[in-house]
């Protein structure tokens, strides 16, 4: 079994890239069979995450050889305590391909599902590949299979618009994914390694010069154009509110969390690890920076009639809020910054799952009456009460009421930057709170409390294939929020290793 | 700094001071063209210039192929072929973002009639 394991990570990549591959041909005749094959190749990478992830909390972190070449001079897999995101990745992977079903079915035409399919496949292929890899030029390499499937799929439908949002992103991408590789051109000229320990090992032995600051400067700008950070958030809003649903519920709940995991990566994996390099001046940045995040995706949510476009601004907003957790580091302290590394940790697990749950709804209600304003949906919730109770659940989470999966992230990243002694940070993100009930507010009043259009009055309740996923997620947010320790569990012993501190690290008072 | 010794150095990384001049012209580009096709050519100087970068920084005056052979001494130069390789796959990255934004650029020129950023900034 701890033999099957140590391959785990390795199978997840190829179980996904294999499937994506392999999609047009298993499909040829029966283009709606590639709905299911992709639905069992993503239950299959669930079955390899899980496994993964159990041997990583019983045994400790996996190092995999690729073809049994040592590292450094072969490529080195490195399922650490970052990369249990991979968990996360496959089980909102499964349950976003089983709402595609009917959804895309309705969207695309027949003889283009099997593209669709692929796509996504390859989508999650980059995205567990770059979680897991310890190699700098590899991460390159899935940061681009994922960003490229990412474009295509904003692009799939023939609805106006999308070629541009798509372009838009495109360009954007391109550029940040140009400063990643610029970045590991400049560390693999100072240190002669792209393994990523052994890169943080050597970088320990120079002397900091100007070329390992302005690396690390390309990273963070390249990483946060991915995470879609305040002055290079401008891409986002139109590319996650035209891509159909599913992919904008994948775009929003995932793969901006890619960019965070690339800083993750970086900052801690290499910098900190390095110990040669004080990066404090940058994480201050970010930091600042992510407070005005947080306050221009809130106040643009507030301005919005149409639903998806709601979302898409609260995804910046709500990326302000992990950037400022991960960012509240101090370079000689490091248990100082634990309680904001754990709220930042944190909520990227809870806002996958709440902003999947809000597009999924969204997309279910899209779906079955073809508007998106907010003025047209009044009083939608009469007619599908399942759909819109999750909405409502997911959208109080989101807002951080306390028995919701919100609440708790909030409250670390709150408590954390008071404790570091930034308490402008706090009060940007509690500013940012109340603007986010009041749009939330103003969903659930139109969608509950406001009497039904005219063409409203026909519609039921979405397909069982959309409820299903739709009303998981929506469990979920409740559930982790009222037991809250269960994500702390597994998250805790991350946040402290990221850190530098032993995995049972207790903070001073509990 | 005296201005030989910076002269010196700059000669020194000529390298360097080109990849980085057609960085900055591949961004110019991309940032003041107003036609979508310019501003990808833009893109891919800059791409390009990323590549010369790595590709020279491998390369020793007078350095050999990394193979065991003939006339391969323990004296002898290599060349680091790591960046070679890695730029093999760099220009696959790069073919694949160009196919995939023309393609784009077809799907956008069909949808809203134009291909000038300026002009599509006023259809929304």
């Amino acid at each position: 079994m701890a033999e099957f394991a140590h391959h785990c990570p390795v199978l997840m990549v190829i179980t996904f890239l294999a499937g994506a591959v392999l999609t047009p041909i298993v499909s040829k005749s029966k283009k709606k069979f590639s709905f299911w094959w992709a639905f069992f190749v993503s239950l299959l990478a669930l079955l390899f995450s899980s496994c993964a992830v159990w041997s990583l909390y019983t045994k400790g972190p996996i190092s995999y050889w690729l073809g049994g070449w040592e590292p450094p001079y072969g490529i080195e897999i490195y399922f650490d305590y970052i990369s249990s995101i991979t968990f996360l990745m496959t089980v909102l992977g499964a349950l976003i391909i089983l709402y595609s079903k009917k959804y895309i079915e309705h969207d695309i035409k027949e003889e283009k599902l099997p593209v669709y399919y692929t796509l996504v496949l390859l989508l999650l292929c980059g995205m567990v590949g770059f979680s897991i890899t310890g190699d700098m030029f590899n991460l390159y390499v899935f940061l681009e299979i994922l960003s490229l499937s990412g474009y295509a799929l904003i692009a799939i439908t023939e609805e106006k618009l999308t070629a541009m949002a798509s372009f838009k992103y495109l360009v954007m991408g391109a550029v940040s994914s140009m400063c990643v590789l610029a970045g590991v051109a400049l560390l693999y000229n100072v240190t002669g390694t792209l393994n990523m320990s052994d890169m943080a090992l050597r970088l320990q032995q120079f002397e900091p010069i100007a070329t390992s600051y302005m690396a690390l400067c390309l990273f963070v700008v390249g990483f946060c154009v991915k995470a879609a950070m305040f002055p290079v958030h401008v891409w986002l809003p139109d590319a996650h509110a035209l891509a159909p649903s599913p992919v904008s519920a994948l775009l929003s709940g995932l793969v901006i969390k890619v960019g965070i995991v690339g800083l993750l990566r970086v900052i801690y994996g290499i910098y900190r690890l390095g110990g040669a390099i004080d990066f404090t001046t940058v994480t201050n940045f970010m930091g600042w920076l992510a407070a005005i995040t947080v306050l221009v995706g809130a106040f643009f949510a507030f301005f919005q009639d149409d639903i998806k476009m709601i979302f898409a601004y609260s995804s910046i907003s709500n990326i302000g809020y992990i950037i400022m957790g991960i960012s509240l580091i101090s370079f000689t302290q490091p248990e100082r910054g634990y309680l904001g590394m754990v709220g930042g940790l944190i909520h990227i697990f809870n806002h996958a799952i709440i902003k999947s749950t809000l597009f999924l709804c969204a997309g279910a209600i899209i779906y079955k009456t073809g508007f998106r304003k907010l003025s047209d949906l009044r009083g939608i919730g009469k007619k599908m009460p399942i759909t819109c109770g999750a909405l409502t659940i997911a959208a109080l989470s989101i807002a951080g009421i306390p028995p919701t999966a919100g609440f708790i992230c909030k409250w670390f990243i709150v408590l954390g930057a008071i404790e570091f002694g930034r308490g402008i940070w706090a009060a940007a993100l509690l500013i940012g709170a109340i603007f986010v009930f009041a749009y939330y507010i103003k969903i659930v009043n139109a969608i509950f409390f406001r009497e039904p259009a005219e063409p409203i009055l026909e519609v039921d309740e979405a397909p069982l294939s959309m409820l299903i996923p739709i009303v998981i997620l929506a469990i979920s947010c409740l559930v982790f929020g009222v037991f809250a320790y269960l994500p702390l569990a597994v998250i805790k012993p991350a946040a402290a290793t990221i850190l530098g501190l032993p995995p049972t690290y207790i903070p001073p008072g509990g | 700094m005296s201005v030989s010794e910076l002269f010196y150095k700059l000669n020194v990384n000529f390298n360097y001071v080109v990849a980085m001049t057609l960085f900055i012209i591949g961004l110019y580009t991309l940032i003041s063209k107003p036609n979508l096709i310019k501003k990808f050519m833009g893109l891919n100087i800059m791409e390009t210039s990323i590549f010369l970068f790595i590709v020279s920084s491998g390369a020793i005056a007078g350095g050999k192929a990394p193979i065991f052979g003939e006339g391969v001494g323990p004296e002898t130069v290599f060349v680091n072929p790591i960046p070679q390789a890695l730029i093999l796959t760099g220009i696959v990255v790069a073919m694949s973002t160009t196919a995939l934004a023309l393609s784009l650029m077809i799907k956008l020129y069909e949808q809203c009639g134009t291909l000038n950023a300026d002009k599509l900034k006023e259809l929304k």
